[in-house]
């Protein structure tokens, strides 16, 4: 297995992903597989080779910083599953 | 006049003549619909009210002699991953089961303003992550051709749609081959342009440095049509090329004597069905016909693509879907939470399946601390050499060929329960994502009556170039693909 079940733990805490017992065993079995054939890229040299950013290069784009107008506040929040007074609204963060 | 078996070019014709109402026209699909989508499942949301509505008006336009857009009144289907104002956008996910946009995506910003009239909006992978529509919180599409098979993903309801002249052509979008390999499974063309000709503005974001929109259609002159119809720079997608975009429709003209081609070694021997090769080779002798050259390059970077877009497509993923979090937008857990934290984590335990939880998995695994120079950076450096092997290429060849899929559609459940053998179905098409390049599917004939895809590349905007092989071979081979349905 390329990966234990406490890198499993710890990926999912950074994902912010709650998984279960089984989820776990699953994903670190074929988290696993997909990684070992993964490792074939691993062997290849590529000391002299510059790592791709963008496949079809683009110089820089930039406008001009214009006023306009922007998605009123009822829209930005139509879609919220709670907001109240324009707001997002969350439970507790500290 | 049996309005479904026309294509959406010969649709817009007929409208603006006059010689059809668009009413008519909308209303011969929603019958279709009607008859064949409780055996297909193609769509996860149907506007078929809206679209009566906007046919009126179109017809009422059309008799006041005003112009009601190129193509006013001809159908379309919108893969659910695009973004439509006040229509419901579920990227077949329960994160987003009830969210609705409050803006249009460019690309159906601009089908829109030229008449075309939504019928709905199709099912895929959830989150455009898998190649056979399985995926999706709203159960799997089934393939035209033999409705116990796959239709291909991610965008399989926008293949099977078309095929099955629920819609005579449909917006997709392409990762690593999600409009490509669908086409190929139901017989239809499906185009992944350069990265950058269409915006993906409004496009919901799986990997943005390889995500893609592009035309599924019946034939390559719709395919054309469409393409030149969503292309173009846009000012909201910063990664969109300022170049004007050529005339695909009427410089399409099957000229091809002359042109130097090459079959890609790596993508047309080992792990591809004997069959699949068999048509294919089939289809290189209708070339040669044609007056194409046809020799056999090696681009062995190739061997390692799969491996390294299996790292860059889930690390892209993990960043952009690390939005959907239960606070601005779609689905939050019913579950009582003592803080925030618990709430972000259940809201996206909940609300993401499987394969989506996987590549976050993964995604968040390989640019973690320890691991992302082996994995991440590494597999950016193949992406490099994948791209040099085809400047190399270009230097010899016009156009690279391939077989589209290693398979023909394969069995529903066949897949599902492992990822890898999963992703192998993409090992054709995901080098052309990792270098930004155009490629077409276009049908080259059936294997034990499943359809066969034919695979052809070209560099970086040479869109009008590989129309013109996929016409000449469409023309040659005159197969007329109708599936059973």
């Amino acid at each position: 297995m390329v990966i234990s079940m406490e890198d499993v733990e710890h990926v999912a805490k950074l994902a912010r992903l709650y998984l279960t017992k089984e989820e776990k065993k699953m994903f670190k079995r074929q988290l696993s597989d997909v990684l070992e054939h993964a490792r074939i890229i691993s062997g290849i040299d590529t000391s002299d080779v510059e790592p791709t950013s963008h496949a079809i290069p683009l110089a820089n784009v930039a406008r001009e910083d214009e006023v306009r107008p922007s998605l009123p506040v009822e829209e930005a929040v139509r879609n919220a599953p709670w907001s109240e007074g324009g707001a997002f609204m969350v439970p507790k963060i500290i | 006049m049996d309005l479904i078996e026309k294509d959406a070019l010969t649709l817009g014709r007929l409208i603006a003549r006059r010689e059809v109402s668009a009413s008519e026209v909308v209303e011969a699909y929603l019958n279709r619909i009607e008859k064949v989508e409780s055996m297909l499942h193609a769509f996860i949301n149907l506007s078929g009210d809206l679209a009566r509505r906007l046919a009126a008006e179109i017809d009422e336009k059309i008799s006041r002699g005003e112009n009601a857009g190129e193509f006013a009144g001809v159908p379309i289907a919108i893969k659910d991953v695009l973004s439509t104002k006040n229509f419901p956008t579920t990227c077949a996910s329960r994160m987003l089961e009830n969210f609705v946009p409050v803006y249009d995506a460019t690309a159906v910003e601009k089908v829109l303003s030229a008449g075309c009239v939504m019928l709905g909006k199709t099912n895929m992978d959830e989150f455009a992550m898998g190649s056979s529509t399985e995926n999706s919180y709203f159960g799997v599409t089934r393939n035209p051709w033999d409705t116990d098979r796959v239709p291909g993903g991610s965008s399989g309801g926008s293949a099977a749609a078309v095929a099955a002249r629920e819609v005579p052509w449909a917006l997709g979008s392409d990762t690593g081959g999600s409009i490509r390999q669908p086409a190929a499974l139901c017989g239809i063309v499906g185009m992944k342009p350069t990265y950058g000709l269409v915006s993906r503005y409004g496009l919901v974001a799986f990997a943005s440095s390889l995500d893609q929109v592009g035309p599924m259609t019946l034939n390559v002159s719709d395919c054309a049509a469409l393409l030149g119809l969503i292309a173009g720079h846009d000012p909201l997608d910063s990664t969109s090329i300022p170049d004007e975009p050529e005339d695909y429709l009427s410089e399409l003209n099957g000229e091809i004597r002359g042109l130097k081609a090459a079959v890609v070694k790596e993508l047309s021997g080992e792990g591809i069905d004997p069959d699949v090769l068999r048509c294919f080779n089939e289809a290189l002798d209708t070339l040669d016909a044609c007056g194409v050259s046809i020799e056999e390059v090696s681009l062995s970077s190739f061997e390692y693509a799969l491996s390294a877009y299996y790292i860059i497509a889930p690390a892209e993923a993990s960043s952009n879907l690390a939005r959907f979090d239960g606070v601005r937008y779609g689905f939050r857990t019913d579950h009582e939470c003592d803080d925030v934290w618990e709430m972000y984590d259940r809201t996206r335990s909940e609300g993401f399946g499987g394969e989506v939880k996987r590549r976050i998995m993964l995604g968040t695994y390989a640019l973690s601390a320890g691991y992302y120079e082996a994995y991440y950076a590494q597999a950016q450096k193949i992406r490099t050499l994948i791209i040099n092997d085809y400047r190399k290429a270009w230097e010899k060849f016009d156009v690279l060929l391939s077989p589209t899929s290693p398979t023909t559609a394969f069995r529903i459940g066949e897949k599902i329960d492992d990822p890898l053998t999963m992703y192998l179905s993409d090992v054709c098409t995901i080098p052309v994502n990792l270098a930004g390049i155009p490629a077409i599917s276009v049908p080259c004939g059936l294997s034990e009556g499943l359809p066969v895809g034919l695979q052809i590349m070209g560099p970086p905007l040479k869109e009008l170039r590989i129309l013109n092989v996929a016409y000449a071979l469409e023309q040659s081979l005159n197969l007329n693909m109708r599936p059973p349905i």
